[in-house]
């Protein structure tokens, strides 16, 4: 069955958060919002998702620090955090390129990130731009660092870096990534052409699985009418 | 009387003062935003609660801000805050970044009066680096070894929002933007806009009270029909797009800036 890219992505990351009890996801976000509701359709129900700044896939009601709080607690199972620039020690900028404060380019800020990125114990790191502009050998600002010295209150961080070319694995001893499969269409070559660290191989080389009929089915009818109401502009890549 | 008219509530934000503003989906302000422009403010501190768009852009762009605290400026899906961004690269207004967690446990420890709060995270941030107000503790209370960031409590000389009413008695009702409330309890001066004035008394419903901050915590409020336009009013009215892109335009450079300042905000 035929599929679009996104798709691909949506598939991916509900496969990535199997088994979670509860999954946040932040703002600007249609992607992982539409995977956390596909991993929660394929759970029957039992994956909690909240979807911030929707009216319908939320029930927060104590303003903008009870997501936070919650994290601290350890009631977030798994969020998703993006980057302008993402290294391979998975650091993570979304302030800007050059040099702080006067950027050259400057972005919006970092958001949750320098506390989620700690506390959320899967944090998967979406970025569909793979290029050496995005993925690079080191971010010139750390909004939220990959991996933090000993004796420092972790209990979470990043587990995988998914992007339009592939899906990585990250190895919080080693501080790297692994390339775990490349997407349909592609080829490790475009990754590493484009990708500006270093990263570890697979022995075997997978592609990343492709969505089945009914998954397909489910992400179309239940997933595409629930992401509606905070991403109109998004669900229209599934016409009625 | 705790009403008044939109020019007199802005008279009351003096020159260099620190005001909270809320997010953009929660309750912002904008006819007092534009009145504050009319008025010439200087030299503003905007604390974000943690995030601001428009109004901060706007703010900033008409050269009344002098420092700006907050865990990210955007224009969501219009993108990048231009005015903001080209304030960043050419230095004009001094950056105090943060992450909003952050910023929201600091405005708690000035809701309750104490110096500081601690928060998990930040350790490794070139956030943390660039924010030498933010120091790295060791935890008293742990058996070991245990750094904790210590954040200084904010403490506004102004909070300013809007919110869909207000009584005689000066009770604003905020529905479920509790951040609003945090803002109130914290700051030295809270100044509110609103979109009607409600014939009754909102704390004497047990069902409307608990969303309502008292009147206790509010300074001064002048009516506002459409006040948070182009912004939406959560379960009031719904964002301009139309009126929001017209904006995010004319701010990508300073003369479409200058020409909105003076023909587009009306």
């Amino acid at each position: 069955m035929e599929y679009r890219p996104e798709e691909l992505l949506i598939f991916t990351i509900a496969k990535l958060l199997e088994n979670m009890r509860e999954v946040a996801v932040g703002v600007s976000s249609p992607i992982p919002g539409s995977g956390a509701l596909l991993a929660q359709a394929l759970s029957g129900g039992k994956t909690g998702v909240t979807v911030l700044n929707s009216r319908t896939l939320q029930s927060l009601n104590d303003g903008a620090s009870e997501l936070f709080d919650r994290a601290a607690q350890g009631r977030i199972d798994a969020f998703f955090l993006s980057g302008g620039q993402i290294d391979g020690q998975a650091n993570i900028n979304l302030v800007g390129i050059g040099d702080y404060p006067r950027h050259k380019v400057r972005w919006s800020g970092s958001f949750g990130s320098a506390m989620l990125y700690f506390l959320v114990p899967r944090v998967i790191l979406f970025r569909e731009e793979h290029t050496r502009r995005t993925m690079v050998k080191r971010v010139d600002f750390i909004s939220a660092p990959g991996v933090s010295e000993a004796g420092v209150y972790r209990p979470g961080g990043p587990s995988h870096l998914l992007t339009g070319l592939g899906l990585f694995s990250f190895d919080k001893a080693r501080a790297r990534f692994r390339l775990q499969s490349v997407h349909p269409g592609h080829s490790i070559e475009e990754i590493l052409d484009n990708t500006g660290f270093d990263f570890d191989l697979p022995e075997t080389l997978a592609t990343t699985a492709e969505p089945a009929p009914e998954l397909l089915r489910l992400l179309r009818t239940m997933v595409a009418k629930r992401i509606k109401d905070p991403y109109p502009e998004f669900a229209r890549i599934w016409p009625d | 009387m705790p009403i008044c008219d939109l020019a007199e509530l802005v008279s009351l934000i003096p020159d260099g003062a620190k005001i909270a503003i809320p997010p953009s989906r929660s309750g912002v302000a904008m006819a007092a935003t534009r009145a504050i422009i009319a008025a010439g403010a200087r030299d503003l501190h905007l604390v974000a609660i943690p995030t601001s768009g428009i109004q901060a852009d706007i703010l900033i762009g008409a050269g009344c801000v002098a420092t700006m605290e907050s865990a990210g400026v955007t224009l969501d899906e219009f993108g990048q805050a231009p005015r903001f961004v080209n304030a960043v690269k050419s230095g004009e207004i001094r950056l105090m970044d943060s992450t909003c967690p952050a910023i929201m446990s600091a405005l708690q420890a000035g809701e309750k009066g104490i110096p500081f709060m601690p928060m998990r995270g930040l350790i490794g941030s070139d956030l943390l680096t660039f924010r030498p107000d933010y120091r790295v503790i060791e935890n008293p209370m742990a058996e070991g070894a245990d750094p904790i960031v210590t954040l200084p409590a904010i403490v506004p000389d102004i909070a300013l929002f809007h919110a869909p009413m207000a009584d005689q008695n000066g009770n604003v009702w905020i529905g479920k933007m509790r951040e609003l409330m945090t803002m109130a309890h914290a700051a030295k001066v809270t100044l509110v806009t609103v979109e009607k004035i409600f014939d009754g008394d909102l704390m004497a419903d047990p069902l409307r009270a608990p969303a309502t901050i008292p009147a206790l915590y509010i300074t001064k409020i002048a009516k506002a029909g459409n006040g948070a336009w182009p912004l939406g009013l959560e379960g009031v009215y719904d964002i301009d797009k139309k009126g929001f892109s017209t904006y995010a335009k004319a701010a990508k450079t300073s003369d479409g800036f200058a020409d909105y300042l003076d023909f587009g905000t009306t």
